[in-house]
């Protein structure tokens, strides 16, 4: 029991850290135009490569520093944070809907829906992920929903898997074979006493996944397919960073550190959250 | 009276066309408890599963007819088949963990069955499983209907487990190896609460298990079972008076004594082995493989 113990306190403490920056991020997304220090497209060549606020050369109300061409560093990566989250949310949800249900019939059913469905798997991890999602985007047009679709295609098959091989295990327990005696529908049993066995799983697979969308994202802002490069993302504000890395090496490292924390965050929170979800781990 | 369960000429193939039910025939008459003892791999469990319609896919049943309560489970539509089944059956398992859900709490699970599968409203539902945990002589009801599987001991589990199966009054009972995944000193009372229960409402229980000792408390008729094959059937007290089939007398042999232990761990004869193969090869002599 006492390892039990320790791993709990573990994981209440990455709960709560993982979960306070992901929550601080999420607010400053949804009141940007409250928080932001400045307009993150004003632009004012006279203010241009501000270091941040602890360096000599700084100017009060530019806390990390100006880019190149003058804008606000924070308020471009404030209002960066609302299209990450965007993107993270809806792409996440759709592939976790999409991947969840069909691992939870190939996993349940076995069989011939099993076999489809898991040589469909097979074949699109067989593509490269970001070439994968490049050439979507390509073709789909740049833009938020493209973005977002492009994720949720390419990354359903993680759930899938997963949810597949956690379905398969739990299918095997005897209570099934209980339900089944009583006289339970095949479905009704996916339903009613597999699946609430396996949502912990999609829960933090549904976590890890918001900071994979938000890797993507910044990948596709990074190679400029995103969305319109007027608006700021943190992928952009990173491409752009590296271009002055030798005169203003804070346009790139604070976008950096705000995105692996975001993502780092999110697969903490998710194991955390499975953690707490579980009612054989609680 | 027609039996509660008549299984005649059992037959069932693996994949590969090895047979694992040698046709089989027994009869559990309305109130009588049967025990089906044999050693791991003789098939004990696979009967159960036959009649409760939950054999695993690869298992094929090529010839037999099952009867529960006169109706031939062969010949009813699969969704018929499930609710005769379901209404006039029960399992109580052989692990108590892994037969309940570790995400529900015990009081919907067990209320759950009544009232969707019997249309019980939930309150009359909930009135017979707190009857049923009082006969099984549990006497906190609220605390265990809230808790979580893993929140009560094997015992408490299994206690919960027999009160479910006996809840919808079935006329029928699979019990499969119920006690041997408890601790020595829960499984008597285990025992002996099954027997009690059984006793007080009438039900025919079909007892799986490879403990002799367990038959002689519990059953009045026994099958043993050998490779799929029934190899002898009797009373019980007839069966430990005088034991006809050497291997049943064998089996006899090696059950561990308590005044000298070590001497009465005996392993089967090899001889005994030998005649039985004979017994096992004459009773596929003339059995074609089916294909497919």
């Amino acid at each position: 029991m006492d390892d039990g113990r320790i791993s709990r306190h573990g994981s209440g403490a990455k709960l709560w850290l993982a979960g306070g920056w992901l929550l601080l991020a999420l607010l400053a997304a949804i009141f940007a135009p409250l928080v932001a220090p400045q307009d993150p497209l004003a632009q004012d060549l006279m203010l241009e490569r501000l270091p941040p606020f602890w360096m000599s050369g700084a100017e009060p109300g530019y806390w990390l520093g100006t880019d190149s061409l003058g804008r606000d560093l924070l308020s471009r990566l404030i209002f960066g944070a609302r299209i990450a989250f965007i993107v993270a949310f809806a792409a996440a949800t759709a592939a976790c809907l999409v991947g969840s249900t069909l691992g939870l019939v190939a996993g349940y059913f076995g069989g011939w829906a099993d076999r489809i469905i898991s040589r469909i798997v097979d074949v699109w991890m067989a593509f490269p992920p970001v070439l994968f999602a490049i050439l979507l985007v390509a073709v789909l047009g740049t833009g938020l929903s493209s973005v977002i679709i492009a994720i949720a295609v390419i990354d359903w098959t993680r759930f899938c898997r997963v949810i597949r091989a956690e379905t398969m295990g739990q299918s095997r327990m005897d209570y099934v074979e209980n339900a089944r005696i009583a006289g339970y529908g095949r479905i009704g049993i996916m339903l009613r006493e597999v699946l609430p066995n396996v949502v912990p799983s999609i829960v933090a697979l549904l976590s890890l996944e918001m900071g994979i969308a938000v890797i993507v994202e910044a990948i596709l802002s990074f190679v400029n397919l995103s969305i319109s490069t007027d608006d700021p993302t943190w992928g952009g504000i990173i491409a752009e960073g590296r271009l002055s890395i030798h005169q203003a090496w804070w346009v790139l490292v604070f976008p950096l550190i705000t995105l692996i924390l975001t993502v780092l965050s999110f697969s903490q929170f998710g194991e955390g959250l499975k953690a707490r979800f579980d009612p054989v781990l609680r | 009276m027609s039996a509660c369960l008549d299984i005649r000429d059992l037959s069932a193939v693996l994949p590969n066309g090895q047979r694992v039910l040698r046709s089989v025939s027994l009869a559990v008459q309305p109130g009588e408890v049967r025990a089906l003892v044999g050693e791991s791999g003789a098939g004990k469990t696979m009967i159960g599963k036959a009649v409760l319609g939950v054999l695993p896919s690869s298992v094929r049943i090529v010839e037999g007819d099952m009867l529960l309560e006169g109706e031939d489970l062969g010949k009813l539509q699969p969704k018929a088949r499930r609710t005769l089944i379901g209404a006039r059956t029960a399992l109580i398992p052989q692990d108590p963990l892994t037969a309940l859900n570790p995400s529900r709490r015990i009081g919907p699970q067990m209320t759950d069955r009544l009232v969707r599968i019997l249309g019980w409203s939930g309150e009359k539902a909930d009135q017979r499983i707190r009857q049923l945990l009082d006969e099984v002589q549990i006497r906190d009801p609220d605390r265990v209907l809230k808790s979580y599987p893993h929140e009560l001991s094997g015992g408490m589990r299994q206690r919960v487990l027999i009160a479910a199966a006996f809840a919808a009054e079935p006329r029928l009972i699979v019990a499969d190896e119920p006690t041997t995944a408890l601790d020595v000193t829960v499984q008597k009372q285990i025992l002996r609460l099954i027997a009690q229960l059984q006793r007080e409402h009438g039900t025919a229980i079909l007892f799986v298990t490879h403990d002799l000792g367990v038959v002689a408390k519990i059953s009045q008729k026994v099958s043993v079972l050998y490779a799929g094959k029934v190899v002898e059937e009797a009373e019980t007290a007839a069966l430990f008076a005088a034991p006809r089939h050497p291997y049943t007398r064998a089996l006899m042999a090696a059950t561990p004594r308590y005044a000298d232990p070590l001497a009465s761990l005996k392993p089967v004869d090899e001889t005994v082995l030998a005649g039985l193969a004979a017994e096992i090869a004459s009773a596929d002599q003339g059995w074609r493989r089916p294909h497919g």
